[in-house]
């Protein structure tokens, strides 16, 4: 604290907006929380499970990277950053994980992604999705197997079974099987490659009222949470509308281009993690673009790559990659969308 | 009359406060026990003394001349005896010490002989900017630039409109809203004589919402002839680009000056201060103060310049607590000082108490962009700040360092706390500091050339004499002088080469 006496020199402004980091991290992990209970809901404690997990390892892991860089623990700790980090990192998990694989991810998402590359306000990555990515590469397998929703089969898993997969592993369970299946995405990828048409994969119980069974209304959870962060002008509108524009587009031409091999774009936006993109990954400032027009480019940017990814390649979902390829070429994006100064004229 | 408004870009809102102070009649602060009036109140070249320690000078004396074109003169506030001259704590950033003419007042407030006029019509408009500059007049806005200089700008070119500024857009400050509340006379007969002046086509005098009261002592005063504009509140509304912006829709451009667009602006209190300088004769000896926030009785003052900050604050009945901070200024682009002992000068327009300062612990940039959708000039202040603090100074160019008006909006908006501010005036004073340095550099090598060329030169008059003397053949000769050329010529291409990997290095 600076008092009077003390020869510091303060410039101006004196004024502050009630804002900080912390504030912004607390607010976005508050818009997390609808779609969190709606995931405990159609998929049981898992999440949370998997959540606390996820959280207590990124804090165990940022105090130990702050410990080694010498930063100030209080101050970093909780600046909320490394919370939002492992939600993130743990909605994009299955509730079956095992915890050395959500611990191997978050470890690479808060030590290497973040840390490594200079800590908050650094890191070239969104640490989520490099830690999401690298578990996927790691151990696909558990990445794609998912419990089935509630509302499909009467067989839960109770707490103790979910404790048993996630702390020694599915094997552990002879029913696992019959509690397990594909996500909806990963699904009509494998039927459409088996010559099905979209209008008999929509009839699997996997599908809902309009996209994947449960997960449709997580989706519009993640949604509600979003609007409300853009109410609270954490985010900023842009990011979000050009992003769902530009997956919404380029899925409509291909439906009708092609009705029977490819999603509706309804379908598109609320299977997978293309809402809890839009309003909680793409909008991460710190590996976002920073001119008004490159944040734009940026997010058709992941729109396109992850239409691209999800329809023709090998993988269901294309979000986390597609985040992670635009975040390399921010600093090319940013150095060419300078906007004019003020009075200043252009030539040229 | 309707004029169209233009937005200017980025901005905030702010709470203004001004409920604070703008409500009481302004007071005329007591005679304090010392006045102290630095040389330089004003941006340009100080002031040189024209008193000695021990004479006696009269209310409104010229105490210290203009030292060239871009200066003004200092004007005893009352009357008494010189006590010193002499380093004083001034107001500035840093805490220094500057030279001071310090008057110890007999109590008779007696005026020197005043020269009024009353007719301004009747000078000629050059001859006008001389008795405006005589009187010290300045831009009492903030930036204290003389007004004469701006005058004269507006009389070499022609001018199509002229803006008097009484946007008080920083919180807390109400001087101007009080001044022109008391004393709209002198704002508007103030504002048609700078027109007549320049001779401008169309004349505006622009005021926020928040000031009604003040619209209507102005609307009352004024004809057809001057636009009366009240503007929607937001800040940094009366900084002279954003302002132009929006009366005008023009740009001033980058790095240029508002004349270049056929504009000039003053201040509505430079207006008043001009006016009663021509018309009474009064030299600008006192002005409006603001002293705010944490004190028992906020209001307005009519303050002698050279008056101790600390006996204005006591007029309003300040009391020192432990954790407040002086703001000289408004919150957003006013100066921190660590005490009260310097005087009210020229561009003093707010004293402000305040203990809810930015305290906050500054934390890395997440590249939020806040401070892009705020700035008024449409920088990119995280990458300013990120070149700033690379000491990058090329890029910082690159990236219209210098256009930055260090309205703080950029700073206010971060929630990491970083004071881009700060770090942009560093990087600017070092830029300014550099090209200093290298200008002098530029000289001496410069120089160091042309001591070269000289000796080269002369060189070749001592061959030629040389040769001259001597009975070599006629050929010979010839050759022995295309040697001394080639010579010549390849120590200057050498030293060219020299100059370029110079350049190179930089």
């Amino acid at each position: 604290m600076m008092t009077r006496n003390e020869t510091v020199i303060i410039s101006s402004p004196h004024l502050h907006a009630v804002t900080s980091i912390n504030h912004v991290m607390t607010r976005v992990i508050y818009a997390l929380i609808p779609g969190i209970l709606l995931s405990v809901w159609f998929f049981g404690s898992g999440v949370l499970i998997q959540s606390l997990l996820a959280v207590l390892f990124a804090l165990c892991a940022e105090a130990l990277m702050l410990y080694l860089r010498e930063k100030p623990l209080r101050l970093f700790l909780f600046d909320g950053s490394a919370v939002v980090t492992a939600l993130l990192f743990a909605l994009c998990l299955s509730p079956y994980t095992p915890v050395w694989v959500n611990f191997t991810g978050i470890c690479f998402a808060i030590i290497v992604a973040k840390h490594l590359y200079g800590g908050i306000g650094y890191n070239m990555f969104n640490p989520a999705m490099a830690g999401y990515v690298f578990v996927l590469l790691c151990f696909p397998v558990n990445m794609t197997t998912w419990p089935l929703p509630a509302g499909i089969t009467d067989q839960q898993a109770t707490l103790l079974q979910i404790l048993s997969i996630i702390f020694t592993g599915p094997s552990s369970l002879e029913n696992f099987d019959s509690l397990s299946g594909a996500t909806t995405l990963g699904w009509t990828k494998s039927q459409l490659s088996g010559m099905f048409m979209i209008t008999e994969i929509r009839n699997s119980p996997l599908f809902g009222s309009f996209a994947g069974k449960g997960t449709e209304w997580i989706a519009v959870a993640w949604l509600c949470g979003g609007i409300w962060l853009l109410i609270q002008r954490i985010i900023k509108w842009e990011m979000p509308v050009f992003f769902i524009g530009t997956v919404f587009l380029i899925s409509l031409l291909f439906y009708w281009y092609d009705s029977s091999i490819y999603l509706s774009p309804v379908l598109t936006l609320f299977t997978g993690g293309i809402m809890l993109a839009t309003f909680f990954i793409i909008t991460d400032p710190v590996t976002a673009s920073a001119t008004p027009r490159g944040r734009i480019i940026y997010v058709i940017g992941i729109g396109l790559l992850t239409y691209i990814i999800r329809t023709w390649s090998a993988y269901p979902d294309g979000v986390a990659f597609a985040v992670l390829l635009m975040n390399a070429v921010v600093p090319l994006v940013d150095n060419y969308t300078r906007p004019r100064v003020f009075g200043e004229i252009k030539h040229g | 009359m309707n004029r169209e408004l233009y937005p200017f870009p980025g901005g905030l809102q702010i709470p203004p406060h001004k409920e604070l102070s703008n409500a009481k009649t302004s007071l005329i602060t007591p005679l304090p026990d010392s006045i102290i009036l630095p040389l330089q109140q004003h941006i340009g070249t100080p002031a040189v003394p024209l008193v000695k320690t021990g004479d006696k000078v009269l209310k409104g004396q010229i105490i210290a001349r203009a030292d060239g074109y871009v200066s003004v003169p200092v004007h005893a506030s009352t009357s008494g005896k010189i006590i010193d001259i002499g380093n004083y704590t001034v107001p500035d950033p840093l805490g220094l010490k500057a030279p001071c003419i310090v008057i110890e007042p007999d109590g008779d407030d007696v005026w020197f002989e005043i020269k009024p006029t009353h007719d301004y019509a009747s000078i000629d408009p050059k001859d006008l900017q001389d008795v405006i500059r005589e009187a010290g007049i300045v831009g009492l806005g903030g930036a204290g630039f003389p007004a004469h200089v701006k005058l004269r700008e507006g009389t070499e070119s022609a001018v199509d409109t002229l803006i008097i500024n009484a946007v008080e857009c920083e919180p807390f400050i109400s001087c101007d809203d009080r001044l022109i509340r008391e004393k709209p006379g002198y704002i508007v007969n103030g504002t048609r004589m700078i027109r007549h002046a320049i001779q401008a086509k169309h004349c505006v005098i622009a005021l926020e919402a928040d000031m009604p009261e003040a619209y209507a002592a102005l609307k009352e005063l004024i004809d057809d002839d001057i636009d009366l504009i009240q503007l929607p509140v937001k800040y940094p509304q009366g900084g002279e680009r954003q302002l132009i912006k929006v009366l005008t829709g023009m740009e001033v451009p980058s790095g240029g000056l508002p004349i270049h667009i056929g504009i000039v602006m003053h201040n509505a209190a430079t207006a008043a201060a001009a006016y009663r300088a021509v018309i009474r004769g009064e030299p600008l000896i006192s002005r409006y103060v603001t002293v705010s926030g944490e004190v028992n009785d906020p209001r307005n003052l009519q303050v002698l310049l050279g008056t101790p900050v600390k006996h204005c604050a006591d007029q309003c009945g300040y009391e020192d607590k432990e954790g407040q901070a002086i703001i000289l200024g408004g919150p957003m682009m006013g100066m921190y000082v660590n005490n009260m002992h310097m005087p009210v000068i020229k561009t003093t327009n707010c004293v402000l108490v305040t203990s809810t300062y930015n305290k906050s612990p500054e934390m890395p940039c997440i590249r939020c962009g806040q401070c892009v959708d705020v700035c008024p000039e449409k920088l990119l202040p995280q990458q300013l700040f990120w070149h700033a603090h690379a000491k990058n100074y090329d890029r910082l160019r690159e990236y219209h360092l210098f256009d930055c008006i260090e309205c703080g909006c950029c700073s206010f908006v971060c929630p990491s706390n970083i004071r881009l501010v700060q770090y942009y005036r560093k990087a600017k004073r070092q830029i300014t500091q550099d090209e200093q340095t290298r200008s002098g550099a530029d000289h001496a090598r410069e120089r160091f050339i042309a001591r070269n060329a000289r000796l080269a030169r002369e060189e070749q008059t001592q061959n030629n004499e040389l040769l001259a003397g001597s009975d070599i053949g006629e050929l010979d000769k010839q050759a022995f002088i295309q040697a001394a050329v080639e010579r010549t010529r390849a120590k200057r291409a050498q030293l060219g080469k020299q100059e370029n990997s110079d350049d190179d290095q930089e």
